[in-house]
């Protein structure tokens, strides 16, 4: 793949139409390549305006002004697998006007799903997710700054998203933000314990072992509790956090979407 | 197994001989190992690869007084497999890639250390591992993760003979500690992620001659060529990477075989795939077979059969018999006849649900999982190398496992090309943005685990494979196991506890933090007439022993 450097400045998400026909990509792996075993919807918007902004100067919009390469038919000259692909874009190829590109994973998941479903995907009609309006929503309307600090600055109730869009894809943030109960990380959860003497303690769970939890509690004090001194020790496996599936329109979403994956921590 | 009054004697007999004076290690000694629980001869502790010590100045009643007497920091980052042995008061171990250091086994302090360069070629799966030494007179024997088996003057740690089994390029790799039977070094090779074809090799102990060597594939003209369609058997994996076991009435050694090749599309490899995820009871004169044994054909799961193979003589339904026991990565613990390989009883001691049960022979009934499922037990396996133990004073065979754990199972075609991983597997955690927990623990941080397994160790009734007890534990569980005589099972486990627990009951009786993950097996000793416990964990080796 050859790709251009283009400074990365909008996030696009298409639309609800081209994303219905997304959704329905099936698992790849009947063809015979060593792919993900699914590619999600969000990954694949995503990848489509990383791909906008960064390939589509040598690639084409279609994938297939590089001779030998046809992107939307499947056509590489070098490629095989998804960790080909990978390897192409963050190697480059010597000798070539592809040098290597300095992506995330998250990048590189988004990437790579758009590229094996690009001959399913449309950037028509894609519908701009905006960052600032995003970080408005973030800090206003979402109230999520109630809960969630970025990079040390806000509340340790809920875990800092300072980083967020380094480590979680577009499409676990989408579904997080969508149905935040359902996907629920076991990283994430909650839990309440007794002491033996009757005092109720509740937190996020930083790390846990057979005899041991450590938390940071609702007053964000770091606290290591034996289990064997606990009355109660309960792992919660719902969230606080609501949904924001009609709180927020598709544009709104969009843009939160935007934000998080913005995100990328300090460097 | 009798062995009191021998054992009581020369028991007696070693406290009175400085041990300076003792004798090389003959194949009497290592015949007769369990009968000077003062050392640990062998790998698993003696030929019947029980991990059963005789000692018995820990107990139930003391063990809370374990303090630490001595730390080895190895250097390397890479994971701590070994077992140690310990002769006469000197401990010999291996640490990555592939150094052998001889320490005093009171203090720790080193005598000498001999380092391997292993080559660059070298490309074993899981990591730069040894597992540990075999011993013959004074001469030890190593295998190295470039596919050679070295032998080192035991008193200066020089290199006395080196011979290479197979390119390591090509994915070739030995992990284990060799086994000494007679006068020879019997090894096997890693290698099943690469398509290598598996095989096992006797080696002359004193030259380093070879004196045979058998394929786990067989060839065109070999019996069970016909379980395999055209060339695929060339690249059919059956690597062998565990230690065996060896039965001097019977003349037989046993070894486990690992998964065929490519491990997860089984669609592109019809047949039974002999001998992969199989036992084999091998001639350890001529190294031909006697019988085998298949745990699981036609394996699409990576279910790789190379546990240590635990033999116990015992009544089976009222009357004495050779029984070989097996705790598998399949989810079965099987009990075989030794001396014919014969199937006895199998049950799981694990949520297993890509089979339904064994049917008269053993073979598994499979009730494979629609596409999309999640099969139990996942891609690591119920248990793994890790080595188990046996009792003969409870009667109880005791194994580290993975409970609860599944995988999203999906076979991708995969193309040979040498040196190249040939897996062909596209397989995923059954939870969603989460990563399936992988053989070795990526940190000290766990918070999700126990949504997609955890450990524990079983204690298992062969005599009907009921669980007696369990033992559970937050992580899953990557320790082998030790007991004692006095009724003591020791445990370590993916969260870096070491854990003394009632081999009766499974009650806990003291724990150690050592704050790195523990993927090893625990040994004991005696020197100057005081016991010893020691484990692998994280970069260190940690012993134990009563507090004076």
């Amino acid at each position: 793949m050859k790709i251009r450097c283009v400074p990365f400045r909008v996030l696009i998400l298409f639309g609800a139409v081209c994303a219905a026909v997304i959704s329905q990509s099936p698992a790849t792996h009947a063809q015979g390549q060593d792919r993900a075993p699914e590619y999600y919807k969000a990954d694949i918007q995503y990848g489509a305006q990383i791909f906008a902004s960064q390939c589509t100067a040598c690639h084409g919009t279609s994938g297939d002004l590089i001779p030998g390469v046809n992107f939307r038919a499947g056509v590489f000259k070098r490629v095989v697998t998804d960790n080909d692909l990978r390897a192409t874009i963050t190697t480059g190829v010597p000798g070539t006007e592809m040098r290597p590109f300095a992506f995330g994973a998250s990048e590189l998941t988004g990437i790579v799903s758009y590229l094996r479903n690009m001959i399913s995907a449309d950037a028509k009609g894609a519908m701009i997710g905006n960052v600032g309006r995003g970080k408005e929503l973030f800090s206003g309307a979402g109230n999520c700054a109630t809960c969630h600090a970025i990079n040390g600055k806000g509340p340790r109730v809920a875990p800092d998203l300072g980083d967020i869009g380094a480590l979680r894809t577009a499409d676990l943030i989408h579904r997080k933000l969508v149905d935040p109960g359902s996907n629920l990380l076991p990283v994430n959860r909650s839990i309440r314990a007794v002491t033996k003497d009757g005092k109720t303690i509740n937190g996020r769970r930083l790390n846990e072992d057979t005899y041991t939890v450590q938390l940071v509690d609702e007053q964000e004090r770091l606290i290591s509790l034996t289990k064997s001194d606990l009355r109660e020790f309960t792992v919660l496996k719902t969230t606080p956090m609501p949904s924001y599936k009609d709180k927020f329109s598709a544009q709104e979403l969009a843009d939160v979407e935007a934000y998080l994956l913005s995100l990328k921590g300090v460097k | 197994m009798m062995h009191s009054r021998r054992t009581t004697f020369l028991l007696l007999l070693s406290l009175l001989i400085p041990f300076a004076l003792r004798a090389q290690v003959t194949s009497d000694r290592l015949l007769h190992a369990t009968d000077e629980p003062q050392n640990w001869l062998t790998y698993s502790g003696s030929y019947a690869s029980q991990r059963h010590s005789l000692l018995k100045q820990i107990d139930p009643s003391n063990v809370k007084n374990l303090e630490l007497k001595w730390v080895f920091q190895a250097q390397s980052l890479q994971k701590f497999e070994t077992t140690p042995l310990v002769i006469d008061g000197i401990m010999y171990l291996t640490q990555s890639p592939n150094d052998v250091v001889a320490v005093d086994a009171k203090t720790g302090r080193v005598f000498w250390l001999y380092h391997y360069a292993t080559s660059p070629a070298a490309r074993p799966c899981c990591g730069i591992v040894n597992r540990g030494l075999a011993i013959l007179g004074d001469t030890l024997f190593m295998a190295t993760v470039d596919a050679h088996l070295i032998a080192i003057d035991s008193k200066d740690g020089h290199a006395m003979w080196n011979v290479k089994l197979a390119e390591p390029g090509a994915g070739y790799a030995m992990t284990m500690a060799p086994l000494v039977v007679k006068d020879k070094v019997i090894v096997g090779v890693a290698g099943g992620e690469f398509g290598v074809r598996g095989f096992i090799s006797a080696f002359e102990a004193r030259t380093g001659k070879q004196a045979w060597k058998f394929d786990t594939i067989p060839d065109l003209d070999q019996p069970g060529h016909d379980t395999w369609r055209g060339g695929d058997w060339e690249h059919g994996g059956g690597a062998v990477w565990m230690t065996g076991s060896y039965d001097s009435e019977l003349n037989l050694t046993y070894w486990g075989t690992g998964n065929p090749g490519p491990d997860w599309n089984a669609e592109q490899r019809p047949g039974d795939n002999l001998y992969s995820d199989s036992v084999l009871a091998l001639d350890p004169d001529t190294g031909k077979m006697k019988w085998y044994f298949q745990f699981t054909p036609h394996d699409p799961y990576d279910y790789d059969s190379v546990q240590v193979p635990v033999l116990v003589n015992s009544n089976w339904n009222g009357a004495p018999r050779k029984l070989l026991m097996w705790g598998n990565r399949n989810g079965f613990f099987y009990v075989l006849d030794r001396v014919t390989g014969k199937f006895l009883n199998g049950k799981p001691f694990v949520k297993v649900n890509w089979a339904s049960g064994l049917d008269a022979t053993g073979r598994p009934i499979v009730t494979p999982q629609p596409a999309g499922a999640t099969t139990y037990p996942g891609i690591q396996g119920a248990t793994n190398w890790y080595s188990p133990s046996y009792s003969p004073r409870t009667g109880l065979f005791y194994i580290s496992a993975w409970e609860n754990y599944g995988t999203i199972f999906a076979g991708v075609k995969a193309d040979y090309v040498e040196g190249t991983r040939f897996t062909g597997g596209a397989n995923t955690s059954p939870i969603p943005g989460a990563e399936n927990p992988t053989g070795t623990r990526t940190g000290p941080i766990n918070t999700y685990t126990e949504a997609m397994g955890s450990g524990a160790v079983v204690a298992i009734d062969p005599a009907t494979g009921d669980k007696k007890w369990k033992y559970e534990m937050h992580d899953v569980n990557t320790s082998g196991i030790l007991t004692t005589e006095s009724d003591l099972l020791f445990v370590g486990g993916r969260e870096g506890y070491f854990q003394a627990l009632d081999a009766r009951n499974g009650t806990l009786l003291w724990k150690q933090n050592l704050g790195g993950e523990i993927i090893a097996g625990p040994m004991t000793y005696q020197v100057d007439g005081k016991q010893y416990v020691t484990i692998a964990s994280g970069n260190g080796l940690f012993t134990f022993g009563l507090r004076e």
